[in-house]
């Protein structure tokens, strides 16, 4: 039930900031600082997911999974290659799965 | 376009599920919050043991920046009352960049809707298979979609690396802050506290005023260099990083 109502929630409120964009007074969030804070912060949080996803154990305990972490690392050599999203996300299950069954 | 959206949306649908939704509950995201970053940011945070608070808290900060593609959008697109409510919900990564690419109002409309309702469409008919064909599939990990999760992330930070040193600079002390954050903190919120790397590392080059749509983190790689200086490219660029 939670989990739900978590969900309506970010549904919610991801609906209204569209909307506020849209309605606002253009001065209120036309402030450089604001702007320049909104384009970078998906950068940031994107970073740290990676992170966290490839680093730790779902929890506190930072681990070591070779399986995933050459995964991921293939994914990023994918994408030095100019590869596409498809290959990228298809050469990065690969390789965890290839490597798993090789006993990593 | 619709191609690369949906492939993310398979991929959304999968990692929804490997994150321990429902299908209906995925479903419903790709419905009714309809922007892929997010719906990423709230499963993947719940993937990795956070909270639920902590989901929904990375998921608002990434949809923060619909709320600035509104404000460019709004002289664009001029609808009032119902008509209004609908188009808000169509603001997103790809609609802005290609109705912001157009050179009139009248095309930068057709542009918004035809975006909108093909990603609408595609979007949510592959959350949709992506979310059955995994629960079918019992254990993700030996088919390796853990770390496809975090592919995902990565190909849509991908363009925003290429453009620039701080962007560089801000992921990889957010990656730090994460890092030294995750012994200490409950899950979730160390991805919560590298949000904070946006705002201590100084501009070098500040989001520039009518150029944003270009800016946002958007989808999959493009092969154009991330730069969207053609019409095609551009949208290309942006394609399924809502």
């Amino acid at each position: 039930m939670a989990l739900w109502a978590v969900i309506i929630g970010t549904c919610a409120g991801c609906y209204l900031l569209k909307l506020a964009g849209l309605s606002a007074p253009r001065r209120l969030l036309d402030h450089p600082l604001v702007q320049r804070f909104a384009m970078a912060v998906p950068v940031a949080l994107l970073a740290a997911l990676i992170t966290v996803q490839t680093a730790t154990d779902g929890g506190q305990q930072l681990v070591f999974d070779p399986a995933r972490v050459g995964g991921i690392a293939a994914a990023a050599v994918a994408l030095l290659l100019r590869a596409p999203f498809l290959v990228v996300l298809v050469v990065a299950a690969a390789t965890a799965a290839g490597l798993r069954l090789l006993g990593l | 376009m619709g191609i690369a959206v949906g492939l993310s949306g398979v991929a959304f649908g999968a990692a929804a599920v490997t994150a321990g939704l429902s299908v209906p509950q995925a479903c419903v995201l790709s419905l009714l919050a309809f922007t892929g970053a997010s719906q990423f940011a709230l499963v993947g945070v719940l993937a990795g043991g956070g909270s639920l608070a902590a989901g929904a808290a990375g998921a608002l900060l990434l949809g923060a920046r619909n709320t600035l593609y509104g404000l460019r959008m709004a002289d664009l697109l001029p609808w009032r009352g119902a008509r209004r409510l609908l188009t808000a919900h169509g603001i997103i990564d790809e609609t802005a960049a290609g109705a912001l690419a157009q050179p009139t109002g009248a095309w930068a409309r057709t542009s918004f809707l035809t975006v909108f309702a093909t990603i609408y469409v595609m979007w949510n008919a592959t959350t949709l298979v992506g979310a059955l064909a995994t629960e079918r599939i019992g254990n993700t990990e030996a088919f390796g979609l853990d770390a496809m999760g975090a592919a995902v992330f990565l190909a849509l930070i991908a363009p925003r690396l290429r453009e620039g040193r701080r962007e560089r600079a801000v992921a990889v002390l957010a990656a730090a802050i994460a890092l030294a954050a995750v012994p200490f903190l409950p899950p979730g919120v160390p991805v919560l506290l590298a949000s904070a790397a946006a705002l201590v590392v100084p501009g070098g080059r500040a989001a520039t005023g009518g150029s944003t749509p270009e800016r946002g983190d958007s989808g999959a790689p493009s092969d154009d260099g991330g730069t969207g200086r053609t019409d095609r490219g551009e949208v290309r660029t942006w394609r399924s990083g809502r």
